[in-house]
């Protein structure tokens, strides 16, 4: 795969990766295809492929920049061997680690979002107020407009930064949790024979 | 530690937690005869037997014991938990095992994603302010052109003038008075002060005042006043009678 670059520079869609490559470097949040073609005036096919020869020259190995799908867009990011040297001069989104409240908090968020406090609290069994502030500080989260019922609760959705401090394309990435329901299930079971025997 | 194995030696019961719990949901064990003080002493006892606060099984536990007094109450309150079951018994065990799981599957959610941001810990990018950030749209409540046509005209209006007269006080000279109280004490002996300013406005009152003052102070008059706020009253030198002396050494008496 490591073709010459010579190639590169004779295929039609040099030019145009050219600036899709300007773009990127300026964008300080990764860029949707649309909005790269809207800004580059062209073809979303060629748009497509030529990010596909940028990703090809920009990857984890060959480049101390990698270019990656993340957040719904496109980004450079900084190759993984430079993490290091990155480490002593940059500090990441999320530097400090989060606290389980927090986790728990921003996962309800991310794959229920968006969500109101009252919702949140709901399901965790505890007040969500200094988790959801917190989270809200470092970006993780966003407000998302108000509930429709009455007092209109702040709901909150997860934010770009979200996707991109876990590296994900999209929320859609998160894996499936139905399958972690077999404790559960036990659970239930037992709940019901207690529920049985009260009726009876 | 694991809370479910702790040994419990409590007068209704012996044995691990676990047991008593699962002796508890099958109603095998009636929980108003359970001390569950005792379950938290023997909780804090084994805990202190540890050199580290565990964390986990704290919480564990508190959401045990938590569920254990809830249970208890509704059992020794049976008119009460009548009112808060609505739900039949089977809605109730069917709603709180969907509560359960799905706070068990946030919980998995959140372990990925530790162990995620762990994984992740070497991602180094450029964040800027994100201007191309969707803001949440502020959704508003109908409007009533009229009313605000209505509040516009209000303010609208001309604000009425402000008086400026009490910015330029007219002080009459204190020589007036003083030639009015002179020629006042030529008729009589003793006047009532503040008989003599009714009808006179604030400044020329203090104005008079000064000159009552002065007057005092080139020896023509002595001024008496029974009590703080009382009248004031003007005697001519020369002219006290026994009875003003007296009123006055009383309201000095008094006063003092």
């Amino acid at each position: 795969m490591d073709r010459p670059l010579r190639l590169v520079t004779a295929n039609p869609l040099d030019q145009l990766a050219r600036t899709l490559e300007a773009l990127l470097v300026v964008a300080s949040a990764p860029l949707p295809v649309e909005e790269l073609v809207a800004a580059t005036d062209d073809d979303p096919e060629r748009v497509e492929m030529a990010l596909g020869l940028l990703s090809e020259r920009y990857r984890e190995g060959r480049s101390g920049i990698v270019l990656e799908q993340v957040a719904g867009g496109w980004a450079f990011r900084a190759s993984r061997d430079a993490a290091e040297a990155c480490g002593r001069l940059f500090e990441r989104p999320v530097q400090r680690g989060l606290s389980q409240a927090s986790l728990e908090t921003l996962a309800i968020v991310a794959y229920l979002g968006p969500v109101t406090r009252p919702e949140i609290a709901r399901i965790r069994g505890v007040a969500a107020d200094s988790a959801v502030a917190g989270l809200v500080e470092r970006g993780l989260i966003a407000e998302a407009g108000r509930d429709d019922g009455v007092g209109g609760a702040i709901k909150y959705r997860a934010t770009p930064l979200f996707e991109r401090v876990f590296g994900l394309e999209s929320l859609s990435q998160l894996p499936r949790l139905d399958d972690v329901a077999g404790d559960v299930d036990e659970l239930r079971e037992r709940l019901h024979a207690v529920a049985d025997q009260r009726s009876a | 530690m694991i809370v479910r194995e702790l040994e419990l030696d409590l007068d209704a019961f012996e044995g691990p937690f676990d047991l008593l719990l699962t002796l508890v949901l099958k109603e095998e064990l009636e929980l108003g005869d359970i001390d569950i003080a005792g379950i938290v002493v023997r909780f804090v006892e084994r805990l202190a037997e540890r050199e580290e606060l565990d964390l986990d099984a704290c919480g564990e536990f508190l959401v045990l014991v938590a569920a254990l007094l809830e249970l208890k109450a509704r059992g020794l309150f049976e008119d009460e938990a009548a009112e808060l079951a609505d739900l039949e018994p089977e809605e109730a065990a069917e709603e709180l095992a969907r509560r359960l799981a799905e706070y068990r599957r946030m919980k998995e959610a959140a372990g990925w994603l530790a162990e995620r941001l762990e994984g992740e810990r070497d991602r180094f990018f450029r964040i800027g302010p994100a201007p191309l950030a969707p803001q949440p749209e502020r959704k508003l409540a109908p409007q009533q052109p009229d009313q605000l046509a209505e509040v516009i005209r209000l303010l609208a209006k001309e604000p009425p003038v402000v008086s400026l007269n009490h910015m330029a006080l007219r002080f009459p000279p204190v020589s007036q008075f003083l030639t009015r109280f002179r020629a006042l004490l030529q008729r009589r002996s003793r006047f009532d002060f503040d008989a003599e300013l009714d009808g006179l406005s604030r400044a020329e009152q203090a104005v008079a005042f000064l000159a009552l003052l002065e007057l005092r102070r080139v020896d023509e008059i002595t001024i008496s006043q029974a009590a703080p706020f009382a009248p004031i009253r003007v005697i001519r030198t020369g002219e006290e009678s026994a009875a003003a002396d007296e009123r006055t050494t009383a309201w000095t008496v008094r006063s003092a």
